[in-house]
């Protein structure tokens, strides 16, 4: 096996502690044939599975708890209100956060942006005030930060990424200036899995006065996040890309900034009292959370958040580094395919193209062998733009995939070649 | 039809040696064909003389499937009226949408592309490029911006 980075090397050559059969057998989903062939489902990124635990959790909650929350005295609201709050002491501890007030339940990770857009961007951010992105960002930390631009008439500055799909730190922070109000960054790209150096960035940002919302959907399945570590001033991600219900996310913030923040939404529990004249909203988290919630979804969030702490968050990214370099050697050893993306910092995620094959042909062949991956420009056009494709075939990899799954997808690729030869 | 075949000779060959690829010097008609979902795009030159589609080409990036529906079309159409191609049209279109079963033995050649119902996310692919037919028939009226509802996606034609 040869590898070139040092730092890879040592993560790869550790023991791999992680049952996988076992694992596997928490997941009833991956069980599922495609025709005759077993699924191999290497589009994660895009949307993980949920193991039965989760699935159990939603079960029980809704043959026996389910209640509106914090509305009403009688039994089953009582419940529902302490799981729903549970949820979100779970996340708090998952991320670190300080207090439970800091975590806000929003549908996910797009909503969560559009929260900080609205809520933050509107009343602190003013014309004439510059906002810095990166190249890399998804569509989702792209087009809230434009529409708050035109609607202000402020200016969007954008960070470059180099050929291996790493952002040039020392070009990001030029960027910064007297107008520069706010920072919004991914954690980890979706496209090509590249993890940022994002505490270096925070703090570049903070340097200057800048608050920071980092866009976590793809780093929180994959790495252990501890916002305060980070000193990230916001952060947001997606239950269903990490083993939990479709429908919820987190925004995390600090709390005086979310305290000076408007709200997003009006109506429900973000109200402490309404009269015609004048309404007075709630306390943190409720403020931001107007209306019914996703109760049983965020309950099924914190089920998914114990399943992943029971395998450990540090184990799961050993061994799906051990997947990554696999992976790319196999893929790297066809003829005639290109890696689009090579950073030295990257989560289980290989963005490819093959010559002469359009990566939708590419999707549809791969399928016929049960694998699944992601086709298309994975709703991060700049990126496509600036390695000249119009879109990529994407496997995104999880902890319960197995390295025979990759000889699947390697020999898949090889007969794709060959249809097309 | 399973999904192999779909990739049948026909097909591939097609996409490898596309007929009528390229551009027309005095185009009559012109239209651009996108699907911002995957990024293809063709663009579609017609020459109509006396009524009838006298010359057509196409040229663009796009998938397999997108090619070979263009170049099967430009086959096609070559030497019928407006009206003969849009009926056409009608015709492709239902036989990849249809439920129902149908006998669409006069679409002769086409019906290679048949198999594409059972694959609904490539439906688009195969029709992108007879959209887009219709619009360079209909340049009179400027561009459109034109949603197959049925179809449930973007295709974005432009004629100018």
């Amino acid at each position: 096996m040869k590898i070139v980075d040092p730092l890879v090397a040592s993560v790869a050559e550790q023991e791999t502690a992680i049952d996988v059969e076992r694992i596997r057998a928490d997941f009833p989903i991956l069980a599922t044939k495609v025709g005759d062939k077993p699924l191999v489902y290497l589009d994660n990124a895009a949307s993980s599975q949920m193991p039965q635990a989760v699935i159990d959790r939603l079960v029980r909650y809704q043959k026996t708890q389910h209640a509106n929350i914090h509305r009403a005295v009688h039994h089953l609201s009582d419940i529902a209100t302490q799981e729903y709050e549970e949820a979100r002491r779970k996340l708090q501890h998952f991320i670190g956060a300080r207090e439970d007030r800091e975590v806000i339940f929003t549908s996910g990770t797009t909503d969560s942006i559009n929260l900080v857009m609205h809520g933050y961007g509107r009343k602190f951010i003013q014309s004439g005030d510059e906002i810095i992105l990166s190249e890399l960002e998804h569509h989702s930390n792209i087009v809230p930060w434009q529409m708050l631009a035109e609607e202000k008439n402020i200016r969007i500055r954008v960070a470059p990424i180099n050929d291996q799909g790493e952002i040039l730190v020392e070009e990001y922070e030029k960027l910064f200036n007297e107008n520069t109000r706010f920072v919004a960054l991914s954690h980890v790209s979706n496209a090509m899995g590249t993890i940022n150096p994002i505490k270096r960035m925070i703090a570049i940002a903070h340097q200057h006065d800048v608050p920071v919302l980092v866009d976590g959907a793809q780093a929180a399945p994959h790495l252990k996040v501890d916002v305060q570590e980070l000193d990230c001033d916001f952060y947001v991600f997606s239950a269903h890309k990490m083993c939990g219900p479709t429908g919820v996310g987190i925004l995390y913030g600090k709390a005086h900034l979310l305290e000076a923040m408007q709200p997003y939404k009006g109506g429900g529990d973000m109200i402490a009292s309404v009269s015609f004249e004048k309404t007075t909203y709630n306390e943190l988290p409720y403020k931001f959370e107007a209306g019914t919630p996703p109760i049983a979804a965020a309950i099924g969030f914190g089920a998914a958040i114990d399943y992943l702490e029971q395998i450990d968050l540090d184990v799961i990214a050993a061994y799906e580094h051990e997947l990554l370099i696999y992976a790319t050697e196999q893929i790297k050893m066809i003829p005639g395919v290109k890696i689009i993306g090579n950073s030295a910092s990257k989560v289980a995620v290989i963005s490819f193209v093959i010559d002469g094959v359009h990566p939708h042909d590419v999707g549809t062949l791969l399928n016929q062998d049960g694998v699944a991956v992601r086709t298309g420009h994975h709703c991060a056009q700049p990126i496509m733009q600036h390695f000249n494709v119009a879109a990529t075939s994407r496997a995104s990899f999880s902890f319960y995939n197995t390295k025979k799954e990759i000889d699947t997808l390697v020999a898949g690729i090889r007969s794709v070649q060959k249809v097309f030869v | 039809m399973s999904q192999k075949s779909i990739y049948q000779e026909v097909i591939l060959d097609h996409n490898r040696k596309p007929r009528n690829y390229g551009t027309l010097e005095h185009p009559t008609h012109h239209a651009t064909g996108h699907n911002p979902l995957c990024g293809d795009r063709i663009d579609l030159d017609i020459d109509m003389q006396d009524g009838h589609i006298e010359k057509i080409a196409f040229r663009g990036e796009s998938c397999a499937i997108c090619k070979a529906s263009s170049s099967m079309m430009t086959g096609v159409v070559k030497g019928k009226t407006q009206q003969e191609a849009e009926a056409m049209i009608q015709e492709f279109r239902e036989m990849l949408i249809s439920k129902e079963e149908k006998n669409f033995d006069h679409l002769n050649r086409l019906r290679v592309l048949a198999g594409i119902r059972d694959l609904p996310t490539r439906v688009k692919c195969a029709i992108l490029p007879w959209h887009t037919l219709h619009a360079a028939l209909n340049s009179t009226e400027g561009a459109t911006t034109e949603n197959d509802d049925h179809l449930n996606n973007e295709l974005v034609v432009n004629n100018h």
